[in-house]
């Protein structure tokens, strides 16, 4: 017998000696140079939020190929996976392709197509009946959308206080930690400095908003040996490829960077220099216990915070720079009082014990050792190794520096961190860390995107107050403001919210976007009212993008006695047969992201990078080929139908008659301020500022859909700081003032809440309130556990369930796609297994997995690289049976699984029986990963399938899809 | 390896129908056959049968069957062209034996010339299509020296006793032959036993560490699948049995495929009878069944080097 | 020509980075994005919104995961044909449709002569070949040949599609034939590597290994930057001690 591997050398062999040199002249003549396209048409990517520029090659008016525009801000040429299975997104059989009227009963999926004046009349009288009478009883809620500044505005000139957006059940905890610590964020308001950074800690996320840049940048930092350290339960993605891997227990994060700024305390490596110049680290602290402004800044007459001055030892107002302002020490104010300065506040906490590696080793689950190692590793490189760039500026004091030198450390978090009931202040942790080492801003740290930096907290405030509020009117400015203290609470005199989603009140008084998950089950309750209409666009609201889903439901369907519907009418934009669809009473179907103008604009979240403002469009690059519009196009029709003010000229007509374009290029929110910064003014010649130009959206296309506008290079860095940046900040629109913008490492609004819960001031929490909002409103940022481990039995859910993003795939909308649905048509639940062999779990085992309020079953995956107390899966893949244009008996349906099911959205109830939502006390974010689970192997019989499965959905008029897809054969050989 | 019923249709009948071929033409040749009109039609058009169906099935599984005739292209470096060719070329000698077989009523002379052309052409034909698998360097199992011979073996044992049964049918019965396609079912149930003994004691030294180039960093698993449900190559290249069944299948197909028929066939020859047709046949049953079970074991067993990267740990 | 050209100097071929790849899947959904109307066209989707959807794609994505506890990873792994310098998926082909071109070494598939029968992708062990079931002819990576000599498209464009789409850099496109080149360079920095080198196919393509990890499996626990630990009185007056100097405004 021969030896196998002998053998195979000999093949290979015997293959190499078959050439002939005759060979190349039989090669059959193939045509290298077959053109891809008629035309190439460049606009903006929609296949997820990160918005990068594509170019559409087009062939007899079909989409041939799909590329990353190499000349865009955001992705520079790259393109992702899912961005480049564009074609089967565009399309998808799914599609709408007319408006719908529910026939049958809500969630029977019954639908007649019916016209568009037939649908926008309904819409019409629906809306204006409500207007005329209580316009809160709209409930005006979008998804995954991009043209919140135009909903929104539509939703304040309608005058319903109740509008937000996704941001509630993405990652507020991000944006609000951020932004009342050093007014920008994580999020899509900040970036670290790719080019800079030498060490790079990511925590808890795994896709993010920015995902092409993400992933650009780790391939760089890889490349010229940054080190890349990743705390996350899960290793895959971006974490697989990190220098360090973190497995941290979930929702422990709070007690490791505490950890870590133990260490930099401890250790002495904290940039004091940055910390008074940058923060408010030496501003004095009222010690008067019992006092009503204990804990808030000592001021001067002009109400300007104090500080003690050590060269002169007085006490002197905080924005002098002649002054050496004492970070530690106990001083006496004025009035004989003691004050404190807030860095001495900061080193008591975080220098106690219970921040200390080794307390904290336990509870995460990353060993004390590793923590010091870490924070020594984050030391040496801030302190050892940091960077120089020759920039000249000018500071906001008007001292002129050569340079800028920064501590290269740098860092981002997402939802990992944000989707706990702790975020906000794991957040402003992480943000704590960042200044004291001295990373805002500078070379090789975080850096701001425009608009942003902003005063910390933004200073435009939440409307929607009772006053505000009138049949008929609009309300006097936009919904989603920055509370600085209980006074700016949107609720009745008697502490009842005003708003459907108890955004900004005791419930979660900074909730900067609002709680989307809440709106079905309050207005179903009738908690704290009912509504009339509910008007959702572009959100899975009967399925994904809820918790609990069963109850979510029966709160679509559910009925008086009467047998009327709780929450009576339902209008629905979205462009495909998603779950949602089928629980709407009045569908507006809307175009694919290539058959419609769009507009990311600076007055939303625009895509900006941090040395560049810049803000894009979308415009239709094929025609629809069905009776759909632009939901924006819709709304603004709506608008005028329904006549309101910033919809109507004087003379009732409509205000912006070319519809959604009409509206991008004349609108104004304030003189000179539109949706769009490039190309401004008459000639097309001002940036930020200037009269609207008729031929801005050419310009924008002309340009590849986008506009950029390179920063100066010495208004690159300290953007917080910088005069020559904020001078030009003001004169862009994006911020009021020059004023410098001084990090809040202790945020006074939140004492101001804590001093109300204390009793005092006008606007108290009722007493059931008041606990919670006493230790929460802390305005040093700590630890607490997560939420629903402590108030159910945590040993009988041990495990915590987590979910993460697919790379290839956006929420829900992925599955329709021919291309990505193959990548991924089934989850499963990963587990480690370790500890999967002490369940007596084994590979492709059946599960139970239940929590507190259901059970769900699902196929495991055994893993190596997961935190032991942790499951996880994908998010939404899992489908319900009948909807997506997809066949019933899809993987979707009987593999997939959400964990949703098993999320509640209330929390169990208190002492007193209330039960909050299942958020975070502070801002009301959703707390998605708090779940706790037990998991169980599924006996034999059982394990097949999964469960629960609901009764499978119609599917809407005229979506079919086709056996077979042989995609490009019209264009093979360049024939079309 | 998926076993493609095609595939194994085409194996197990061209392959009796060459070793009848093969055999008749022996036969015809060295032991004095009579040019018998009846059993000419009957045995050479029963060969025909076998072969033309076989080679029209294996075009069953061709994506393009119409596009076929291009795979007689590339003789030299390809074993399915050469095996294309070669069943082809055996039509030549194969009609014009016939040819004086049936329509002369000759089957020596020159037509035994031509019968030996075509016996050698069936047996070349058989060893291109073992070659085929042998050949191939992925796939262990089939990477043997003994692939093809087994191939030749199990086409003449198998065209032995559907020609021994031909021969009695038509009361032309030649007991030496009988001893003749006895010893060939002993001989290549030898060869097989021996063929699994190589297989099985092959090592499996090829790992999804060495597939993946990862192996440096410990064991290798797969986390992810690139698509959820299987894809062409695991399709086709995917297919395992349980090491359990396998061994089951082994004994059935030593059982069935030659225990049976051959005491069926020593029976039928150490003591002569009424029961001798039927044993006959039932030894005929027995090999062609096991044939057939021994194709597709063939394939099932055969693990590819390209599960290593879906899942296997070593093949 | 089903037999090998005689080895070309120029040696097409693509380099990935193992160290870098995160399994996005571009470089998979671009690839069918391109091909399925190019050279290959179509490539298609068997039940693509049924219950056992699965088509033709010519780069698939693994995940795998390596080793055990502590010292483990997770390694992402993209994988499609390697152009392989002596391929037997082009000598067992019986109809001359597989064939290695000789002026830069990759192996395609005339779609036009291709009679189906499967047999390179059984040749194969990279399982780089993938049958279409609709068109009934092979199909595989063209190293986007009609990209890469595309003179309609801008000379930067002239690349692979999974290249120009990967996010990370971690896919890298050039002649392997030449010592000087880019990849070469790359491939020797980086120690790259071959896929079962025993099977003796020679491929062009190569994988770079993933870096080593810089963790607690492999750095000290106590670097030398951490402060020592002072006894004498608390961190917190230490600290105090430390911090009260005149820092200036
Ligand atoms: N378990 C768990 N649940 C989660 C999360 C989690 O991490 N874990 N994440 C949460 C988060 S952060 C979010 S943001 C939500 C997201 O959840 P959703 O906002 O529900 O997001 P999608 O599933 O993408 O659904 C958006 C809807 O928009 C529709 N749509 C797509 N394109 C268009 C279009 O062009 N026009 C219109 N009008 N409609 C369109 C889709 O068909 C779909 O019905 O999910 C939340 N749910
Ligand atoms: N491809 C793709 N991209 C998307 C989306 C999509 O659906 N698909 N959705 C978009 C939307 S709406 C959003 S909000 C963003 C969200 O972007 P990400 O924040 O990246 O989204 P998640 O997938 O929720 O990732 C959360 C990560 O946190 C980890 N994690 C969970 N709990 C903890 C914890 O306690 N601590 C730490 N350190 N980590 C933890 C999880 O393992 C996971 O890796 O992505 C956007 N981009
Ligand atoms: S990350 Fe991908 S899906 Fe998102 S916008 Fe960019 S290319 Fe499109
Ligand atoms: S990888 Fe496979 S298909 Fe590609 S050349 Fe090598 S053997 Fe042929
Ligand atoms: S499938 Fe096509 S390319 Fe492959 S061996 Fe057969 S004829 Fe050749
Ligand atoms: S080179 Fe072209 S055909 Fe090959 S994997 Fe990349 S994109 Fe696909
Ligand atoms: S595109 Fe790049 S990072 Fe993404 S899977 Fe492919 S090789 Fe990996
Ligand atoms: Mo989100």
């Amino acid at each position: 017998m021969q030896n196998p591997v002998e053998k195979t050398a000999a093949t290979a062999q015997t293959v190499a000696s078959a050439t002939h040199p005759v060979a190349a002249a039989a090669e059959p003549h193939i045509d290298l140079s077959v053109s891809p396209a008629d035309e190439i048409k460049t606009t903006t990517c929609y296949m997820c939020a990160c918005r990068c520029g594509i170019k559409v090659y087009l062939k007899n008016g079909k989409v041939r190929y799909i590329e990353g525009n190499r000349d865009h801000p955001v992705n520079k040429g790259v393109l992702c996976g899912k961005g480049s299975a564009g074609i089967m997104q565009h399309y998808a059989p799914s599609r709408l392709r007319n408006p719908l009227l529910r026939v049958g009963e809500r969630g029977s999926g019954e639908f007649k197509e019916i016209s568009w004046d037939e649908a926008l009349g309904l819409a019409t009288t629906w809306l204006g009946d409500v207007r005329k009478d209580d316009p809160k009883k709209l409930a005006f809620f979008t998804g995954r959308d991009q043209s919140q500044s135009l909903t929104g505005w539509w939703a304040m000139q309608y005058g319903t206080p109740n509008f937000a957006a996704h941001g509630g059940f993405c990652s507020v905890n991000m944006a609000a930690g951020g932004l009342y610590t050093f007014g920008g964020s994580f999020w899509e308001f900040g970036e670290p400095d790719w080019e800079h950074t030498k060490y790079f800690l990511l925590f808890g996320v795994a896709e993010d908003h920015g995902s092409n840049p993400i992933k650009t940048a780790l391939g760089k930092l890889k490349g010229r040996g940054a080190k890349v350290v990743s705390i996350n339960p899960v290793r895959t993605g971006y974490n697989a490829i990190a220098d360090e891997w973190l497995g941290i227990k979930p929702g422990t994060d709070g007690l490791l960077v505490g950890a870590l700024i133990h260490e930099m305390l401890r250790t002495e490596n904290v940039d004091l220099e940055y910390l008074v110049r940058y923060t408010n680290a030496p501003w004095l602290v009222i010690r008067d216990p019992g006092s009503p402004d204990d804990g808030l800044f000592a001021r001067d007459a002009d109400g300007k915070p104090i500080v003690f001055d050590k060269r002169t030892n007085e006490l002197a107002a905080g924005s002098r720079i002649d002054i050496s302002p004492a970070v530690v020490g106990e001083f006496t104010l004025a009035d004989g009082r003691k004050a404190v300065p807030v860095f001495r506040l900061i080193a008591e906490r975080y220098l106690g014990n219970e921040y200390a590696p080794d307390a904290v080793a336990k509870e995460t689950g990353v060993p004390g050792d590793t923590i010091r190692r870490i924070a020594a590793e984050i030391a040496d490189v801030a302190f050892k190794q940091t960077v120089t760039l020759p920039l000249k500026w000018t500071d906001w004091a008007g001292r002129e520096h050569d340079s800028i030198t920064g501590r290269p450390v740098s860092m981002h978090a997402m939802r990992g961190i944000s989707a706990h009931s702790n975020g906000f202040h794991t957040c402003r942790l992480i943000h704590i860390l960042q200044i004291l080492l001295g990373t805002i801003d500078v070379p090789g740290g975080f850096r701001y995107k425009a608009p942003f930096p902003r005063p910390a907290p933004p200073p435009n405030k939440p409307v929607g107050k009772p006053s505000q509020i009138a049949a008929g009117k609009p309300l006097p400015g936009m919904h989603l403001g920055f509370v600085a203290g209980p006074e700016d609470l949107l609720m009745e005199a008697d502490g009842t919210p005003t708003r459907i989603d108890k955004a900004y009140s005791w419930d979660a008084p900074i909730a900067a976007h609002g709680l989307m998950h809440m709106v079905i089950t309050n207005a179903a309750l009738a908690d704290p009212y009912p509504v009339d209409v509910l008007f959702l666009y572009m959100a899975n609201m009967s399925w994904n993008s809820s918790m609990n889903i069963g109850a979510t439901l029966n709160y679509l369907t559910a009925k008086h006695d009467d047998g009327t519907y709780k929450i009576p009418k339902i209008i629905y934009s979205d462009a495909y047969a998603s779950e949602m669809v089928a629980y709407a009473d009045l569908i507006l179907p809307d175009t694919t992201y290539l058959e419609r103008y769009d507009c990311i604009s600076m007055l939303d979240r625009p895509i900006s990078d941090a040395d560049a403002p810049a803000d894009a469009i979308r415009h239709p690059v094929v025609k629809p080929d069905r009776n759909v519009r632009g939901f924006q196009d819709v709304l603004i029709d709506l608008g005028s139908r329904l006549k309101l003010p910033g919809f109507t000229k004087e003379d009732g007509t409509a205000r912006y008659p070319g519809g959604y374009p009409d509206y991008i290029v004349n609108h104004e929110r304030s003189p000179g301020i539109g949706p769009l910064i490039g190309w401004r003014g008459e000639d097309g010649n001002s940036f930020g500022v200037g009269k609207p130009n008729p031929k801005q959206l050419e310009r924008y296309i002309a340009n590849g859909s986008f506009h950029v506008h390179h920063l100066e290079p010495g208004h690159r860095y300290m953007k917080h700081a910088n005069k020559g940046y904020l001078e030009f900040a003001k004169a862009s629109g994006f911020v009021g003032s020059t004023d410098p913008i001084i990090f809040q490492l202790y945020s006074e609004p939140l004492q101001k809440f804590r001093l109300a819960a204390r009793g005092h001031g006008p606007i108290q929490p009722p007493a059931q309130h008041k606990q919670r909002i006493e230790r929460f409103f802390d305005p040093l940022p700590f630890w607490y556990p997560p939420f629903e481990g402590t108030m159910i039995d945590d040993r009988a859910f041990p495990m915590h369930a987590i979910t993460q993003r697919p790379m290839h795939m956006y929420h829900s909308w992925g599955s329709q796609n021919a291309w990505l649905r193959q990548i991924t048509n089934a989850n499963r639940l990963y587990m480690s297994r370790t500890r999967a062999a002490l369940l007596g779990i084994e590979d492709d085992d059946w599960v139970w997995i239940s929590s507190h309020i259901g059970r769900v079953k699902a196929q495991v995956k055994l893993m190596e690289g997961v935190n032991d107390d942790t499951v996880w899966t994908w998010n939404a893949i899992g489908k319900r049976s009948g909807t997506w244009g997809l066949d019933k008996d899809a993987p979707e349906a009987t593999q997939g699984f959400l964990l949703n099911h098993l999320i509640a959205e209330l929390l169990p109830p208190r002492d007193g029986g209330y039960r909050y939502s299942n958020s975070d006390p502070v801002t009301g974010q959703a707390a998605w990963y708090d779940l706790r689970v037990k998991i169980e192997k599924a006996p034999a019989g059982e394990a097949h399938e999964t469960w629960p499965r609901f009764e499978p959905l119609k599917s809407p008029p005229g979506v079919s899809a086709p056996s077979t897809l042989s995609y490009g054969r019209e264009f093979k050989g360049g024939k079309a | 390896m998926h076993p493609a019923y095609s595939v194994i249709l085409f194996t197990t009948a061209s392959g009796a129908g060459y070793g009848l071929l093969f055999w008749l033409a022996i036969l015809s040749v060295f032991d004095n056959l009579p040019a018998d009109l009846t059993l000419g039609m009957a045995g050479l058009g029963l060969a025909f049968a076998l072969i033309s169906g076989g080679l029209l099935s294996s075009t069953a599984h061709l994506g393009r069957p119409e596009r076929a005739w291009r795979a007689f292209s590339q003789w030299r470096t390809s074993w399915l062209s050469r095996e294309g060719i070669a069943a082809v070329a055996t039509f030549v000698p194969f009609g014009l034996f016939a040819f004086g077989w049936i329509m002369l009523g000759q089957n020596q002379g020159i037509f035994g010339f031509v019968a030996l052309i075509a016996a050698a052409m069936s047996i070349i034909t058989v060893w291109c299509t073992g070659m085929i698998y042998q050949s191939l360097p992925t796939i262990r199992a089939w990477h043997q020296p003994l692939v093809s011979p087994v191939y030749v073996a199990l086409s003449l044992a198998s065209g032995g006793v559907l020609a021994l049964t031909l021969l009695r049918l038509f009361g032309h019965e030649s007991e030496d032959f009988g001893w003749v396609v006895v010893t060939f079912l002993a001989a290549s149930l030898l060869l097989k036993r021996v063929y699994w003994s190589f297989i099985d004691a092959a090592p499996r030294d090829r790992t999804s560490g060495t597939a993946t180039g990862l192996g440096r960093f410990g064991r290798v698993r797969p986390l992810e699948a690139p698509h959820t449900q299987a894809n062409f190559v695991m399709r086709e290249m995917g297919y395992a049995i349980a090491r359990k069944h396998a061994a089951k299948l082994r004994m059935i197909v030593q059982l069935i495929g030659f225990v049976v028929p051959f005491l069926a066939l020593v029976l039928t020859l150490t003591a002569a009878g009424p029961l001798t047709l039927p044993l006959t046949i039932l030894g005929l049953l027995a090999v062609m069944f096991g044939v057939a079970l021994e194709r597709w074991l063939f394939f099932a067993e055969a693990q590819h080097v390209v599960t290593l990267y879906y899942g296997a740990e070593a093949a | 020509m089903t037999s090998l050209p005689a080895p070309s100097a120029k040696k097409l071929g693509l380099v990935i980075d193992l160290d870098t790849c995160v399994g996005c899947q571009a470089c998979a959904t671009s690839c069918k994005e391109w091909n399925t109307s190019g050279y290959s066209a179509p490539l298609s989707d068997h039940d693509p919104y049924g219950a056992d959807p699965h088509g033709a794609w010519l780069n698939r994505i693994h995940a795998y995961d390596v080793g055990e506890g502590a010292t483990s990873r997770t390694v992402h792994f993209p994988r499609s044909c390697l152009h392989c310098e002596t391929p037997a998926c082009v000598t067992v082909c019986p109809t001359g449709a597989s064939y290695k071109r000789a002026e830069d070494g990759i192996v395609l598939v005339n779609p036009d002569t291709c009679i189906g029968c499967k047999l390179c992708s059984w040749a194969c062990p990279y399982g780089a070949r993938e049958y279409d079931y609709a068109d009934g002819v092979m199909k595989k990576c063209t190293l986007c040949v009609d990209r890469i000599y595309n003179e309609t498209l801008d000379p930067q464009d002239r690349v692979p599609a999974c290249v120009k789409a990967c996010p990370t850099g971690a896919r890298h496109f050039g002649d392997l034939g030449d010592e000087s080149s880019a990849v070469s360079q790359l491939v020797k920095a980086r120690e790259g590597y071959d896929l079962m080198p025993e099977m003796g196919y020679k491929p062009v393509n190569k994988y770079l290994p993933p870096r080593p990890r810089r963790d607690a499996a492999t750095t000290p626990s106590t670097p030398s930057t951490a402060a020592p630990v002072k006894t004498d009185g608390s961190a917190t007056e230490k600290l105090f001690a430390w911090a009260d100097k005149l820092l200036s405004r």
